[in-house]
C-alpha cells in the first residue's frame, strides 16, 4: 500500500461528503411523490421502491466492480495477473445477459400489471359515490366544474375524502398537463379532446397541484390546491357556493379564458351545466358526418 | 402592400432585443466575430484560412472545424445554463429572479437545442470525421465534397440560432417545440421559425453525413478488413448511420409540416380544422428517440477503443459488443412512445412501449460489463481518457437506472416532466455522450496535431465535471419527487431553494471543468514543442497509430493490408511490417461550393423566417445553380504519384 | 492503381450512396404518408376525398408518369450502347412526359383552390397538398436534373463513364418517384374515393 491509496481516498472522502450533504438537504422536506395521500399515489410509491430495489441489483455490482478492477488492475499494481488473452467467456456472458433479462422479465410483468391497475382511465371502486369533476386547463389557471353539483372553482379543488373523483380533462389553451403528486398520476390536457383521470384522497388536507407541460409564458404560475375535506364540510361548501358565489356562465367563462397570471382562488355557482361541452366543441369541426371527430377517448 | 413591405417581409425594429441579458449577447457576439476577423487581418491569415479550412475536403480538417464550433457552442449553451440556474436559485417564494419569464423560456429552449444539435452532434460528427477513416485504413470518407456540404450546413444552422439573439428572439417552446404552443396562433413571432430552420438546415447536413459515413464503412475499408475485424468504434458508427438515415427524414418532414402550418396556414397540428397535435408528438419522438441513441452509440464506440488501449487488452466479447449494438439499433425504433406515456394512449399501448424500453436496457448494460471485464486482468494506465471513462460509468449507470424506473408507465405518471426527468436525461447525455466525446478529443488530439494535451488539466477537468455533475443534478431527483416541475422559472415553496442553490453551485463547478479544458488546450498549444509526440503516443492497438502525427493529408502513404483485429497491435507484438504496396494516391481538390451552398441555405431559412419570399426564391435558385456547377466539374481530383510519396516518406525517416 | 478499377470503385460508391439516399427519401415520404393516413379523417368544414378526386384524371397522370419511366429506361439502355442520338430522344421524351405530368397536377391543384378547397381548409387537405406537392417538387428537381444531363450529353461526341453513371442514377431516381406515385395513387386517390 502506499501513495497509490491517496487518489481513491480523496475520491471516497468526496463521495462521503456529497452523501452527507445530500442527507442534510433532505431532512424535514416534503416529498409529495413519496408521501402519498391517496390510493393511486400509494401504489405508485410502492412501484418506486420496488423498481429502485430491482435496479440496485445491477447498479451496485457495477460500481463495486469498477472500483475493484480499477484498483487491482492498475499498472501500478505489480501483483495483479495480466492476461491479455482473456477476452471472452461464455459463463460470464450468460450471467450478464441472463440476470438482466430475468430482472427485465420481472419488471415487464409488473409493467403490464400496473399499466392496467393504475390506468388513469380506470374507475376507482368504492362504496362512496363518485364525484365527477370536469377540468379545463386555461392560460394560466385551472377551472374545475362539478356538473352534477352545480358549482365550479378556479385554482382550488375541494373534494370529499375517501371518495373516488373522476376527472374529465380538456384544455382551452396549448397542451398542458394536470398533476397532483400527493394523489397520483398526471395526464395531458388537450384542446378538443377529453382525457380522463381517477383519483381518491385517503386523508384530509391540502395538496399542491401543478401543470407539467409548458403552455406559454405564465406556465410557472399554473398551480392549484386540492382541499380534501370531510363529507360534511364539502357538502356545506357546495351549498354555500351555490347560494352566495357569482354565476359561471359562458360570458364569465370567456372573461376567465383570457390569458392571465397570478390568479386567485375563486368559486362559482355553475349557471350552465353544458359549459364543458361547449368548450370542448369549440375545437370540433362539423365534418363529423362520418362519425369521426377529433374527440379522443383513448383506447378503452 | 407597398414595395418596401414586400422587400422587408415582417422585419421591424420591435424585434431587436429589449432585456439586458439578450442585449449583452447581441452586442458581444458580433464583437467577438469582428475581433476574430481583425486578428485574421492583422496576421494576414485570410488566405490560409480559405485554403486550409474553408475550402478543404480533408475529413480530418472538417472534423476539427466541427469540434471547434461545438466547443464554442458548449460555452454558449453553458451561458444559458448559468442563467437558468441563477434564476432558479433566486426566484423562490415571490422573490424576483434576474431574468424575465419570456427570456427564461427562450434561454432553456436555446440551451436544449444548442446542446443537442450543435454540441453533441457537432462533437460526434467531428470525431467521426477525424477518426473513422484512419481507423478503417481509408484515406477519406466516401464523398468528401458532401462532407464539406454537411459541415457548412451545420455551421449555417449555428449562425441562425445565434442570430436569433440579435434580431427576432428565439422560440420559447422547449427544445422539441410541441404545437399548438409553437403553432401560428400561440407563437406568431419569428422565434419558432428560427428554431425550425436551424434544425432543418443542420438536419439535412446530418442526414448527408449519415449516408456518407455508411458508404465509407461499407466501401472504403482497407483490404482484408472484414466487418468482423473492424474496430468497435467503426461498428458503432455503422449502426449510428443507419439510425440517422431512418430517423432524420422524419424530423425533416415534421419540421416542414410545422413550418407549413405557420407560414401557409395549414392544419397539420392545429387544434381546429381537423389538425392533430398528438401526431406531432408522435412524429417528433419517432425521430427524437433514435436521436439520443445516435448521440450515445459513437460515444460507446470511443469508450471501447479507449478501454482496450489503456488496459492493454483487446475488448472483451467483441461479438457480443457487435450484437448489442445491433440490438440497440433495432430496439431504438420501437420505444418512442415512452416520452409521452401521460398522453393517454391506454394501458396496452403504454405497457408495450414500457416493456420495449426496459428491454433496451439489457444490451446497454451488457456493454458496461464487457468494458469492465476488458479492465479485468488488464494492465491499466489511468491516462485522462480513462478518467473520463470512469466518470462515465458512474454517471451513466445512475442515469440508466432511473431510465429503467421511468420505463414503467405507472411510475412515469408521477415523475414525467418533473426535475426527476431532467436529472435522468442529463445523467445519460452528459455521462454517456459528453464524457465520451471529451475523452475522444483527448485521445485523438495528438494524432491530428502532433502534440499531446496537458494531462493534469485533462484529469482535473474530468474530476470537476464529475463532482460538478453530482452537485448540479442529483438534487434535481429530489426536487422532482417534491413536486418541482421542469421549465419553471419560479416556485412558491422555499424549502426547494437549497436544492436549487446546490445545483447552481454544481453548475459553477462544471464551469471550472470547462475552464480547465479551455486552459488545457491553450497551454498545450503554447507548449506544443515540448508536448510533441510521434505516431503512437498511447501504444495503441488500431491503424490510426501506425501513421505519423500529425497524420498526413492522405492518412496512409501505403494502404494497409489487414489480417487481424487490432492489426497495428498484432504487427507490434509480432514484429511484422504491413504487406501494403506503394501506389499513386488520388485526392480531392479543395472546393468552395459547399461553403456557398450553405450560405444559400442559410438565406433560404432566413427568408422563410422573415417572410422575405424574394430571398427564398433567389436562395433556392442559387442552390440549384451551385449543385449544377458542381456536377459539371470533371476535374475535381489530383494525383500524388508514388515517386513523390516515396520521397516524402524518405524525408520523414 | 489502374484507372478501370478506379472508375468501377467510384461508380460502386456513387450507386450505393444514391440507393441509400433514396431510402432516406422513402422515409420522408413514409412520414408524409403516415401523416396523411392519420389526418384523412380531419375534414372539418371541407370536402371529403370522394367529393374532389377524379379517378380518370389521376389515371391519365399515372399513365403519363409510367410512360416517362419507360422512356428513361430506354434512354439509359441506348446510352450504354453508345447510341447517343437515341438516348437524347428518349431523354427528351422523358422530360416532356414529366412536364406533362406536372402540368396536369398543377391544373388539378388550381381547380381545387378555385373551388375553395385549399390547404388552409382542413387537415385532410393540408396533408393532401403536402404529400402530392412534395412528390411534385421531386419531379421538378428530377426534370431540372434531366435537362442538365441532356445538355451535358449533347455537348460531347461520346457518352463518357461519368455521364453514364449519372444517367443511371437519374433513372433510379425517376423510377423511385414513379413507385412513390403508385402509392399515392392507391392510398390517396383510390382508397380515398372508394373506401
Amino acid at each position: 500500500m502506499n501513495r497509490r491509496i491517496i487518489g481513491p481516498l480523496i475520491g471516497v472522502s468526496i463521495a462521503a461528503a456529497l452523501i452527507a450533504l445530500g442527507w442534510w438537504l433532505v431532512q424535514g422536506k416534503q416529498f409529495d411523490v413519496l408521501s402519498p395521500a391517496g390510493e393511486v399515489a400509494d401504489q405508485q410509491r410502492n412501484l418506486f421502491i420496488f423498481t429502485i430495489s430491482l435496479i440496485s441489483l445491477v447498479v451496485i455490482p457495477v460500481f463495486v466492480m469498477l472500483g475493484v478492477f480499477a484498483w487491482r488492475y492498475s499498472e501500478k499494481n505489480k501483483k495483479a495477473k495480466y492476461d491479455p488473452s482473456f477476452t471472452h467467456s461464455v459463463v460470464l456472458e450468460s450471467i450478464w445477459w441472463g440476470v438482466p433479462i430475468a430482472i427485465i422479465g420481472v419488471l415487464s410483468v409488473v409493467t403490464f400489471q400496473t399499466s392496467h391497475s393504475l390506468d388513469p382511465y380506470r374507475k376507482i371502486v368504492s362504496e362512496q359515490e363518485t364525484v365527477n369533476v370536469q377540468v379545463v386547463a386555461l392560460q394560466w389557471k385551472w377551472l374545475f366544474i362539478y356538473p352534477e353539483l352545480g358549482v365550479a372553482s378556479l385554482n382550488q379543488l375541494p373534494i370529499p375524502e375517501d371518495t373516488p373523483i373522476s376527472f374529465t380533462i380538456t384544455a382551452d389553451a396549448p397542451m398542458s398537463a394536470f398533476w397532483v403528486p400527493a394523489l397520483g398520476s398526471q395526464i395531458y390536457a388537450m384542446s378538443g379532446m377529453n382525457s380522463q383521470l381517477n383519483l381518491i384522497a385517503s386523508q384530509q388536507g391540502d395538496f399542491r397541484g401543478y401543470a407539467t407541460n409548458i403552455n406559454g409564458e405564465g406556465y410557472s404560475d399554473m398551480k392549484m390546491t386540492v382541499h380534501s375535506w370531510s363529507q360534511k364540510k364539502f357538502d356545506a361548501w357546495v351549498v354555500d357556493t351555490k347560494a352566495n358565489k357569482p354565476d359561471l356562465d359562458i360570458t364569465e367563462y370567456e372573461r376567465l379564458a383570457k390569458p392571465s397570471e397570478n390568479n386567485e382562488e375563486l368559486a362559482y355557482n355553475l349557471a350552465d351545466d353544458q359549459l364543458y361541452s361547449t368548450i370542448l366543441n369549440k375545437y370540433m369541426s362539423h365534418g363529423a358526418e362520418t362519425g369521426h371527430s377529433s374527440v379522443n377517448e383513448g383506447n378503452h | 402592400m407597398n414595395f418596401f413591405g414586400g422587400l422587408l417581409g415582417r422585419m421591424s425594429p420591435e424585434y431587436f432585443p429589449s432585456d439586458p441579458a439578450t442585449i449583452g449577447a447581441a452586442i458581444s457576439m458580433p464583437l467577438a466575430v469582428l475581433g476574430i476577423a481583425g486578428l485574421l487581418t492583422y496576421f494576414k491569415k485570410w488566405k490560409w484560412l480559405w485554403k486550409e479550412y474553408i475550402t478543404t475536403l480533408d475529413a480530418k480538417k472538417i472534423g476539427v472545424m466541427y469540434i471547434v464550433v461545438a466547443l464554442v457552442m458548449l460555452i454558449r449553451g453553458f451561458a444559458d445554463t448559468l442563467m437558468i440556474r441563477a434564476q432558479t436559485a433566486i426566484a423562490a417564494n415571490g422573490q424576483q429572479g434576474p431574468i424575465d419569464t419570456d427570456t427564461f423560456q427562450q434561454v432553456f429552449t436555446a440551451h436544449g437545442t444548442i446542446m443537442i444539435f450543435f454540441v453533441a452532434m457537432g462533437l460526434m460528427f467531428g470525431l467521426i470525421n477525424v477518426a473513422l477513416p484512419l481507423l478503417i485504413g481509408a484515406r477519406d470518407v466516401a464523398f468528401p465534397f458532401l462532407n464539406s456540404v454537411s459541415f457548412w450546413l451545420f455551421a449555417a444552422g449555428m449562425i441562425l440560432v445565434n442570430f436569433a439573439l440579435i434580431f427576432g428572439g428565439f422560440s420559447a417552446g422547449g427544445w422539441l417545440g410541441y404545437p399548438p404552443l409553437t403553432g401560428l396562433e400561440y407563437s406568431p413571432g419569428p422565434g419558432v421559425d428560427y428554431w425550425i430552420w436551424t434544425l432543418q438546415i443542420a438536419g439535412v447536413g446530418s442526414l448527408l453525413s449519415g449516408v456518407n459515413f455508411f458508404v465509407t464503412i461499407i466501401k472504403c475499408r482497407a483490404p482484408g478488413m472484414t466487418l468482423m475485424k473492424m474496430p468497435i468504434f467503426a461498428w458503432s458508427v455503422l449502426v449510428t448511420t443507419i439510425l440517422i438515415m431512418l430517423a432524420f427524414p422524419v424530423l425533416t418532414a415534421t419540421l416542414a409540416m410545422l413550418s407549413l402550418d405557420r407560414v401557409m396556414d395549414m392544419h397539420f397540428f392545429t387544434s381546429t380544422a381537423g389538425g392533430n397535435p398528438m401526431l406531432y408528438v408522435n412524429l417528433i419522438w419517432a425521430w427524437g428517440h433514435p436521436e439520443v441513441y445516435i448521440l450515445v452509440l459513437p460515444a460507446f464506440g470511443i469508450y471501447s477503443e479507449i478501454v482496450a488501449t489503456f488496459a492493454r487488452k483487446a475488448i472483451f466479447g467483441y461479438k457480443t459488443m457487435v450484437a448489442a449494438l445491433i440490438a440497440i439499433m433495432f430496439l431504438s425504433f420501437i420505444v418512442w412512445q415512452h416520452h409521452f406515456f401521460t398522453m393517454g394512449a391506454g394501458a396496452n399501448v403504454n405497457a408495450f412501449f414500457g416493456i420495449m424500453t426496459a428491454i433496451i436496457a439489457v444490451p446497454t448494460g451488457v456493454k458496461i460489463f464487457n468494458w469492465l471485464f476488458t479492465m479485468y486482468r488488464g494492465r491499466i494506465l489511468f491516462a485522462s481518457p480513462m478518467w473520463w471513462f470512469m466518470a462515465f460509468v458512474v454517471t451513466f449507470t445512475i442515469g440508466g437506472a432511473t431510465g429503467v424506473m421511468m420505463s414503467v408507465p405507472a411510475l412515469d405518471f408521477q415523475v414525467h416532466n418533473t426535475m426527476f426527468l431532467v436529472a435522468h436525461f442529463h445523467n445519460v447525455i452528459i455521462g454517456g455522450v459528453l464524457f465520451g466525446f471529451l475523452a475522444g478529443i483527448t485521445y485523438w488530439f495528438p494524432k491530428i496535431f502532433g502534440f499531446m494535451l496537458h494531462e493534469g488539466l485533462g484529469k482535473a477537468s474530468a474530476a470537476l465535471w464529475q463532482i460538478g455533475f453530482i452537485l448540479a443534478f442529483i438534487p434535481l431527483y429530489a426536487l422532482g419527487l417534491m413536486g418541482a416541475v421542469r421549465r419553471i422559472d419560479s416556485y412558491s415553496d422555499p424549502s426547494w431553494q437549497p436544492f436549487f442553490i446546490v445545483s447552481a453551485i454544481g453548475v459553477v463547478v462544471i464551469g471550472a471543468g470547462i475552464f480547465a479544458t479551455v486552459l488545457q488546450i491553450a497551454i498545450s498549444i503554447k507548449n506544443r514543442k515540448k508536448y510533441s509526440v510521434g505516431g503512437d503516443p498511447w501504444n495503441g492497438r488500431t491503424l490510426e497509430w501506425s501513421v505519423p502525427s500529425p497524420a498526413p493529408h492522405y492518412n496512409f502513404a501505403i494502404t494497409p493490408v489487414v489480417e487481424h483485429q487490432d492489426q497495428w497491435w498484432y504487427e507490434k507484438e509480432h514484429n511484422e511490417t504491413n504487406k501494403g504496396v506503394l501506389e499513386d494516391i488520388e485526392l480531392p481538390k479543395n472546393s468552395s461550393l459547399g461553403f456557398f451552398m450553405a450560405i444559400a441555405a442559410g438565406f433560404f431559412g432566413f427568408g422563410v423566417i422573415w417572410h422575405l419570399w424574394w430571398l427564398v426564391a433567389i436562395a433556392f435558385v442559387a442552390i440549384v445553380v451551385l449543385v449544377i456547377i458542381r456536377t459539371m466539374n470533371d476535374d475535381s481530383t489530383f494525383i500524388i504519384t508514388k515517386e513523390e510519396l516515396a520521397k516524402e516518406i524518405g524525408a520523414r525517416a | 492503381m489502374n484507372s478501370r478499377t478506379a472508375v468501377a470503385e467510384k461508380r460502386d460508391k456513387a450507386e450505393l450512396g444514391f440507393w441509400i439516399y433514396l431510402m432516406t427519401d422513402l422515409m420522408l415520404f413514409a412520414a408524409l404518408f403516415a401523416t396523411f393516413y392519420i389526418l384523412r379523417i380531419g375534414i372539418a368544414d371541407g370536402p371529403k376525398a370522394s367529393e374532389i378526386f377524379n379517378i380518370d384524371y389521376v389515371m391519365a397522370q399515372t399513365l403519363v408518369l409510367l410512360a416517362s419511366s419507360v422512356t428513361s429506361g430506354m434512354a439509359l439502355v441506348s446510352a450504354k450502347f453508345q447510341m447517343k442520338k437515341q438516348a437524347l430522344v428518349f431523354l427528351a421524351a422523358t422530360i416532356a412526359l414529366g412536364l406533362s405530368f406536372l402540368v396536369l397536377e398543377m391544373n388539378e391543384f388550381i381547380l381545387l383552390v378555385n373551388e375553395g378547397h385549399s390547404w388552409t381548409t382542413s387537415a385532410f387537405l393540408s396533408s393532401y397538398f403536402t404529400l402530392v406537392g412534395t412528390h411534385g417538387l421531386h419531379i421538378l428537381i428530377g426534370l431540372i436534373w434531366a435537362v442538365v444531363l441532356f445538355v451535358a450529353i449533347m455537348r460531347r461526341d461520346t457518352i463518357g463513364d461519368n455521364h453514364l453513371r449519372k444517367l443511371g442514377l437519374f433513372t433510379m431516381f425517376w423510377h423511385f418517384l414513379d413507385l412513390v406515385w403508385i402509392f399515392i395513387f392507391s392510398v390517396v386517390y383510390v382508397i380515398g374515393v372508394y373506401a
